[in-house]
């Protein structure tokens, strides 16, 4: 038996490879906005990845320090050094802001790292493209390379200008921001760093307060204005575990002995894909759902378009005795015609319009393949209209009157 | 009557019920023998659609016998239970239009209905191309239907209704969209194909032009017919 549906498709040829092609192009955004929500998670995962650390120490009773501000004083790891089980604490701050690149600015998440080596303090980039590792305690700084910065390249964060020593990659927050890393102590000073009319104003106000400018305690104005100056704030510690140890014992510990909140990776997935982008999940979520009911739609109404046009084909077909299932299986055959199509073409759009996009968009070959029979099955109930109305001609419609 | 041909007997059909209802069909008698082509005449709202669709086994009568060559396809309500092979495998049809499918080659157009029957592709086309050849369309084979001419579809349609060498043809109104000389040449062949596949032909018309080439003709008035000698002119 010849292929109806097959012979339908060459005969009309121009028809279905332009309403794939505009259907494949649906497809390619509904697969790039999976891979928009894949990207988030791997964005996530990278950050967790690349702080090297087995667990995560914070201000008590925040989700700190991705989802929500965290801040801790810059001994507290000393004494989560002594803790059983620790093998290594450093502490860590991140702040996202704007980085100037000599005219404009790129938005960054600049983190500074405790002062130590590669391996044996968490919080590193754990490997370079280019260059080398901070070295000086100050104004140097290692750069991923989606921030555009090239070796040697000086960018200024607040008044102070670091030189890029070192490049890295897929360092990157959990919103995909590029990472910068600069020393910590200049990284607190960032943090706090005010501009002149500020600290001019902060200054005036202390001395007309009575309590800090006493005539009789000399040094105590000097004192209380050197303090207001500094930051002595981390918003986390990242400790790594001896071998052997469990992370949830330790974190217990920690928790028990130095009422502070910490965080085992576990833990800190659930806080970065359960509540950091989970509205963000639920807004792709609901494209999602969008665009696949306009694939339907868009496929039950070419599909039914294609079958009022052979009507009385159809009813000729009934006529002379061709079987209900034949019929139907003809025009289910050429909506999962319009589906393959479209779906090759949306999967070549997304795979090469992928890169382009500002956000990592990271494209999972099972959901590729979840789209493609999620796609057969849009195209399947999509004809079923048409199919209903084609077996409800009757074949006396053939015979005249 | 032999083997083959169609005999229908007190053949009535009934449309709605109780005070709405409406006898189109109101006990017609007909006989069509192997090899012979008769004329159904009559004018609008006479019954012919309703007597050519029952003998089509499209919709089913109210009451009468209607048996097509041994087998009786209807008897006062009981009707055999495959309608749709009944007509794939003992009834060809030819419409007004040709009505060929557009996607499929003239070839294809007529192998269909053995494909749709089982029949392996190539034995289905073997069996259109003899058909093509006999109607002399066979040059044709590859052309799609709207590459050929209004007489060149009508005798493509005309080997899709003879392909299965049904016992019965049913032509309605074939020779309407066509001049003169092209519809005595469909009557010419329909002639042929009933001698030589045995075959009884029922020719529902209004062409003034072909009526008098039938040997007999039955008209049809009010659900009832009436059987008369035609003139059995030779074809111009």
């Amino acid at each position: 038996m010849i292929s109806l549906a097959g012979r339908d498709i060459l005969h009309a040829w121009g028809k279905f490879v332009f309403t794939g092609i505009g259907l494949g192009l649906l497809i390619g955004v509904t697969l790039i906005m999976a891979g928009v929500y894949r990207g988030m998670v791997d964005d996530g995962m990278a950050l967790l990845d690349n702080s090297g650390a087995d667990l995560w120490v914070v201000q008590k009773n925040t989700l700190g320090p991705y989802a929500e501000s965290s801040s801790l004083n810059d001994d507290v790891y000393r004494t989560i050094l002594a803790m059983p089980g620790v093998a290594r604490a450093a502490n860590v701050t991140y702040l996202t802001m704007q980085v100037r690149k000599g005219e404009s600015d790129v938005r960054t998440m600049v983190v500074g790292i405790a002062p130590g080596a590669l391996g044996a303090t968490p919080g590193w980039p754990p490997y370079l493209v280019a260059g080398r590792q901070i070295t000086r305690a100050h104004y140097e700084a290692v750069a991923d390379i989606a921030t555009g910065f090239k070796l040697g390249d000086r960018l200024s964060i607040r008044r102070n200008h670091y030189e890029v020593v070192g490049l890295t990659r897929r360092m990157v927050s959990s919103s995909g921001d590029p990472m910068v890393f600069i020393p910590l102590k200049d990284a607190q000073e960032a943090q706090f760093l005010k501009d002149n009319d500020a600290i001019w104003q902060s200054r005036r106000r202390t001395e007309a307060n009575p309590a800090f400018n006493r005539p009789g305690v000399p040094g105590l104005l000097d004192a209380v204005i050197a303090s207001q100056s500094t930051n002595a704030f981390v918003n986390a510690v990242l400790v790594t575990l001896q071998p052997g140890h469990a992370p949830d014992e330790v974190a217990e510990s920690i928790r028990r002995w130095k009422r502070l909140t910490v965080y085992t990776r576990a833990q800190m997935e659930d806080i970065l894909v359960g509540k950091l982008i989970a509205t963000s999940a639920k807004q792709i979520g609901m494209f999602l759902v969008i665009l696949a009911v306009v694939s339907a739609a868009i496929v039950a109404f070419i599909i039914y378009s294609l079958t009022m046009d052979k009507i009385r084909e159809i009813a000729v077909l009934k006529l002379i005795g061709t079987r209900n299932r034949t019929i139907a299986a003809m025009i289910m055959q050429q909506a999962l015609a319009l589906g393959v199509i479209g779906f090759v073409v949306g999967k070549i759009t997304a795979t090469f319009s992928a890169p382009l996009f500002p956000k990592y968009v990271l494209l999972m070959p099972l959901d590729s393949i979840a789209g493609f029979f999620a796609v057969l099955v849009i195209c399947v109930l999509a004809s079923l209209v048409a199919i209903r109305m084609a077996l409800k001609v009757d074949p006396a419609e053939a015979i005249g009157g | 009557m032999s083997g083959r041909g169609i005999r229908i007997e007190g053949l009535r059909k009934r449309y709605g019920e109780g005070d709405t209802a409406f006898d189109a069909l109101k006990g017609v008698d007909m006989q069509v023998a192997p090899g012979e082509v008769v004329g159904l005449i009559g004018p609008s709202g006479s019954g012919k659609s309703t007597l050519l669709k029952c003998l089509g086994a499209v919709i089913d009568p109210t009451a009468g016998r209607m048996t097509l060559g041994d087998e009786v396809i209807y008897d006062d309500g009981w009707k055999v239970r495959d309608l749709r092979a009944l007509r794939r495998d003992k009834i060809g049809f030819v419409f007004q239009a040709p009505y060929l499918i557009p996607f499929l080659d003239v070839t294809d157009n007529v192998a269909l209905l053995p494909m749709l029957a089982g029949v392996s592709n190539e034995e289905s086309r073997a069996k259109a191309l003899e058909l093509l050849t006999a109607l002399d369309v066979h040059h044709r084979a590859r052309a799609m239907p709207s590459q050929l001419s209004g007489g060149e579809q009508q005798r493509v349609a005309i080997a899709r209704g003879l392909v299965n060498r049904p016992p019965v043809i049913l032509a309605d109104e074939p020779t309407a969209p066509l001049d003169s000389e092209r519809a005595m040449a469909v009557i010419r062949i329909l002639n042929d194909m009933a001698q030589k596949f045995e075959t009884a032909i029922i020719v529902v018309t209004h062409d003034e032009k072909i009526i008098p080439t039938f040997k007999r003709i039955y008209h049809i008035r009010d659900g009832v017919t009436d059987e008369e000698a035609g003139e059995g002119r030779e074809f111009a």
